[in-house]
């Protein structure tokens, strides 16, 4: 045996030798019993090798945690972007609503406003601005009985700039109430009185606000809605929305 | 088994290193000899190529990475410090010995003696026994063996010859105690 080739047997049967080198040991085995037998040992030593060398096999249990633990990062940042795109869709669709909320809220404050305005306009438009006419509380509050479904109380106006005109009924919202109406200096203010759940839509505001160049406040006090309209300065409807807030309380 | 010069996915990488679970746990089980710790060794070897995905240059053997990432894990592990003795530095480089198959009737390996076999196996010092599990179970090329455990093919050639003729000397001990 050729120990040229014997050193060779294993590469070459690895298939790692030059063509040029396999071509001469396949030639070189063809004509050489003991090569040949060697070869055959060899071969028979690579495929016991082999089989031998595939001993150990994986759980099932085992598998499946592996291919989670891969698959479980592009799922981690599904979730996480579908989680981040449902958050912003979330926000958007309560912004939504909110907005729409927002709007129809501001809508129907508008609109009662209006209404509120158009009642205080109508008045003074008319031939008769009262249907009760006198400076005097205490007759102003009693023609009210037995006319709306609730009593209130009206301030001493003496000593301040504000006198009493008198007072009508108004409806807001198909609910009567009381319209009182109030002079000072040129100036009318008109008090509208309702049950608060007549007018749901009117928000209490800090203060004097502003529609149509109509200066207002709202307020409630005991169960009843209180406005206070008028073409006057919001100071002189802050004081008497002050003496009727008193006289409520009284 | 090469990956084309596109930046290697997430999904690209399952589709990619699943097919090889079986036999890196398998190559795992031999390096560590036990249930749980190749385990813990390929889990280790698969979370480490997840995040070093960009570490993987494309267009190179994909196989070789995840089996040198395998064994660097394992040689960094406590079992892999224990046992993985500095190979001789002259070992690798000595002049090749041409090696003797032996005769037949002395290492004919039956089917029932495999277990000799597996036990001469795993008796052969690490940078014997990879080399080999690398070359005749893994059927990897010299090459491909060369980047799995980051040695030259020279060394490849002399390791895997040195690792052939111990086993056989193993097993004509073994055989000829039975």
């Amino acid at each position: 045996m050729a120990d040229e080739f014997t050193a060779k047997l294993d590469t070459y049967l690895d298939g790692e030798l030059p063509s040029r080198e396999m071509k001469a040991i396949d030639a070189h085995v063809r004509d050489c019993p003991p090569c040949a037998a060697d070869v055959l040992i060899r071969v028979q030593m690579k495929r016991a090798t082999q089989a031998a060398g595939k001993r150990y096999s994986p759980s099932p249990e085992f598998r499946q945690r592996i291919q989670q633990q891969i698959a479980s990062r592009p799922r981690q940042w599904a979730s996480r972007a579908w989680m981040a795109a449902s958050a912003v869709m979330a926000i958007l669709l309560i912004a939504g609503i909110l907005n729409s909320y927002i709007g129809r809220e501001r809508l129907e404050q508008e609109h009662a406003f209006s209404e509120v305005a158009d009642l205080h306009v109508a008045a003074l438009a008319s031939p008769n601005t009262v249907d009760v006419a006198s400076s005097d509380r205490h007759t102003v509050k009693p023609w009210f009985q037995g006319k709306i479904p609730f009593t209130f109380n009206l301030p001493e106006l003496q000593n301040t700039e504000f006198t009493l005109v008198g007072g009508r009924i108004a409806y807001l919202g198909q609910a009567p109430g009381a319209e009182l109406i109030f002079q000072v200096r040129k100036h009318y203010v008109s008090v509208f009185i309702f049950q608060e759940h007549a007018a749901p839509a009117l928000r209490s505001g800090s203060g004097v606000r502003k529609h149509v160049s109509f200066n207002y406040e709202t307020w409630t006090e005991g169960g009843l809605r209180y406005i206070a309209i008028s073409d006057t300065t919001g100071e002189d409807l802050s004081k008497l929305a002050e003496l009727l807030k008193t006289a409520a309380k009284s | 088994m090469e990956v084309a010069k596109d930046r290697l996915t997430a999904a690209g990488f399952e589709e990619l290193a699943m097919p090889l679970f079986d036999q890196l746990y398998n190559f795992a089980h031999w390096l560590t000899k036990e249930r749980s710790e190749a385990e813990d060794l390929v889990q280790e070897t698969y979370a480490k190529a997840l995040r070093g995905l960009a570490s993987f240059q494309p267009g190179t053997n994909f196989r070789a990475w995840m089996y040198r990432i395998l064994r660097n894990t394992f040689l960094t592990s406590r079992t892999g410090l224990k046992v993985a003795s500095p190979v001789p530095l002259d070992a690798d480089d000595a002049p090749e010995i041409p090696s003797s198959a032996g005769t037949p009737e002395s290492i004919f390996i039956e089917k029932s003696q495999e277990h000799l076999l597996q036990s001469a196996i795993d008796e052969l010092p690490l940078h014997f026994r990879e080399v080999l599990l690398l070359c005749e179970v893994e059927e990897m090329s010299y090459q491909e063996i060369a980047d799995s455990l980051s040695i030259p093919i020279g060394t490849v050639m002399s390791r895997l010859s040195r690792a052939r003729r111990a086993l056989r000397e193993l097993l004509q001990k073994k055989l000829g105690g039975t």
